[in-house]
């Protein structure tokens, strides 16, 4: 589903050179849901970003479904993220000018979908993720743990087949953080591809594979490996 | 959703942002329509006052002053007839129509009236030399003599605004409306001057000036009976505005040394100063729209487009292509010209009809056409203040965008 071939990734950050990424190789199969710990500045986002076709590496190849992603023009790697890919962040992203619905009905405008089934899609999203009665909030009349789960149900909302998250608990409380661990293993359980970025080793523990990142290198830890 | 529900919200989400790009755009294009369409019915007035005004150049004696001609030409000086052909078969362009004309004073039922010799048209038309030659052959419109028409009650209102006549037989008169009255002469009325009778043909309208009380005559008849000659003592030109303004004043003293070329200025320069002052304000206006419209809006786009980096690298997370991103900012420039040009015109409009009158002195009417213009104009500025800021929304990096925090 998703492979890494020693991709390789470099900062130049204040006249220094970082690795992000160090000749990193990875496979990631169908149905995974994968935790990428490590510590600061390891180089978690930088492998998300790639993975996500957002982020060209300097060497080596991204394929997705057999794809070389970085291969492709940058309006054919937009549409494959529209049709494969489901984004998640810390800080939610939601666009701060329009309701919860509206939000959730990005990816299905971009995708070129009528206004009427959006409507209807991103009603559904919203109720499944228990937000039915606040699909007319901006995100400033929404809690914070509310406004992540409507991005989750914007992530879903062109049905994905790899679900990318960054640090999705990371500004949220324990409880919240739980039900949002639940949600992205119930989407797993349905058979999409997650990748989860985390600083947070109780909700990595909830993954079938963790990667450790520690200077743009994987290593191998936990379970699954 | 469409993507203009997007670019609407954050419109007015950042509506105070956007309010000074609105402001120059709608300051402007409210300036250029209320000149423009002031300054289009302004013109119109004037040329239809320099319509009724008839002649706007005199050919005169040069001993002669504009006091004498106002005040029924009846100087001394007088010049040969003959200056008339040179004019006829010169190449001069922008003479709409010559009248060469002798005045004498006259006295009728005990009263003192001024009597003119004027030249119909037909006797143009009849002298050899001038066919297929001089202002005969011109183009139309501009150059080419007045036709006058040939009803008798046309010719009444022709010779009044246009000073020209299609015929008038050697025993024929025109009286003006001051003789008519003191006289009691109505037209079929047999008229006794100088010696001979003459038939009233036609007791012209009142026009306020001395025309009322002339006593309108064959030239020759005027010429025979004052016993001067074939001499005139003034020729009136209806010359083109525009060929005035391009030096004709100077073409016809170059080929008249003897006589002197007057304009009747004080309408003509105001009409074309006006002219020029209102084009050139209109211009100045869109220069400043243009600089300081597009220079407010290019700087607000490039805000926008630094301001909302995350949500462009968010919108580009969730599969939005540089096309979708570029349409986004230039759909919005469109809004913003479009409101801007829209609202201009009305307050324009608005202003125009409501001032037009008191600072122009015309009654000024909404004209639909300007808002073609000012939507062109708003529109265009504003897209092309926005395309560099929007090509550069959509080249931006949505990793870099997405990782600054």
């Amino acid at each position: 589903m998703l492979k890494l071939e020693s991709v390789s990734k470099t900062y130049t950050h204040r006249g220094r050179t970082v690795k992000a990424l160090d000749n990193a190789t990875l496979e990631i199969t169908k149905g995974e849901f994968v935790a990428v710990v490590g510590p600061s500045g390891s180089g978690k986002s930088t492998l998300l970003l790639t993975l996500g076709g957002m982020l060209s590496p300097a060497s080596g190849r991204v394929l997705v479904d057999g794809q070389s992603l970085y291969d492709m023009d940058i309006e054919r790697r937009a549409e494959l993220r529209r049709r494969k890919v489901g984004f998640v962040f810390q800080t939610f992203n939601l666009i701060p000018y329009l309701t919860a619905l509206e939000n959730v009905q990005i990816p299905l405008l971009l995708s070129g979908i009528d206004g009427r089934a959006q409507q209807d899609r991103a009603s559904s999203l919203l109720t499944r993720l228990g937000l039915a009665d606040r699909v007319d909030h901006k995100p400033c009349e929404l809690s914070v743990g509310q406004q992540q789960r409507v991005a989750l149900a914007r992530m879903l909302a062109n049905d994905p087949a790899v679900v990318l998250a960054d640090e999705p608990t990371g500004n949220l409380d324990p409880d919240t953080s739980r039900q949002i661990i639940d949600f992205l293993a119930e989407v797993n359980a349905e058979g999409r591809t997650v990748v989860m970025v985390t600083h947070d080793m109780r909700a990595a523990q909830r993954a079938k594979r963790i990667l450790k990142l520690v200077d743009g290198a994987i290593a191998p830890d936990g379970k699954g490996n | 959703m469409k993507l203009r529900t997007i670019v609407w919200r954050e419109i007015f989400e950042r509506k105070n942002q956007l309010a000074t790009s609105f402001l120059a755009i709608f300051l402007g294009i409210t300036a250029i329509v209320a000149i423009r369409n002031v300054t289009f019915y302004s013109q119109k007035a004037v040329a239809r006052e320099l319509d009724a005004l008839g002649a706007n150049i005199l050919i005169l004696p040069k001993s002669a002053t504009l006091q004498d001609y106002y005040s029924a030409d009846m100087q001394e000086d007088n010049f040969p007839e003959e200056y008339v052909d040179r004019l006829m078969l010169s190449d001069i362009q922008g003479l709409d129509n010559l009248s060469p004309r002798l005045s004498s004073p006259v006295e009728v039922a005990g009263r003192s009236f001024t009597l003119t010799g004027i030249l119909p048209m037909n006797e143009f038309k009849s002298k050899a030399a001038w066919q297929g030659a001089g202002i005969f052959a011109r183009p139309e419109n501009c150059g080419t003599v007045v036709k006058a028409p040939l009803s008798p009650e046309a010719a009444k209102g022709s010779l009044a605004r246009k000073r020209v006549i299609e015929t008038l037989q050697p025993n024929e008169v025109l009286i003006g409306n001051d003789v008519a009255v003191a006289t009691g002469l109505n037209e079929g009325d047999k008229l006794a001057m100088l010696g001979q009778s003459f038939v009233v043909t036609a007791v012209l309208p009142p026009t306020g000036t001395v025309d009322d009380s002339r006593i309108f005559g064959h030239l020759h008849t005027v010429q025979k009976l004052t016993g001067k000659g074939a001499v005139v003592n003034a020729i009136e030109v209806v010359g083109c505005c525009n060929a005035i303004n391009t030096g004709l004043v100077q073409k016809i003293n170059k080929l008249l040394p003897e006589a002197k070329v007057v304009t009747i200025t004080q309408v003509v320069d105001t009409q074309l100063k006006t002219n020029r002052m209102m084009t050139n304000l209109s211009l100045i206006f869109i220069a400043i729209i243009a600089i300081i419209g597009g220079a407010t809006i290019a700087n607000y786009m490039y805000a926008n487009v630094f301001e909302r980096r995350r949500e462009i690298g968010t919108l580009m997370a969730l599969g939005a292509g540089s096309r979708a991103v570029l349409s986004m900012f230039l759909l919005k420039a469109v809004l913003l010209g479009f409101t801007g040009g829209l609202s201009g015109y009305v307050v324009g409009t608005v202003l125009a009809v409501v001032l037009g009158p008191r600072l122009a002195n015309v009654p000024v009417l909404p004209m639909p056409i300007l808002l073609v213009w000012a939507l062109g104009i708003s529109i265009a500025i504003s897209f092309l203040a926005s395309f560099f800021p929007a090509r550069r929304a959509a080249r931006l990096d949505p990793c870099t965008a997405l990782q600054e925090n």
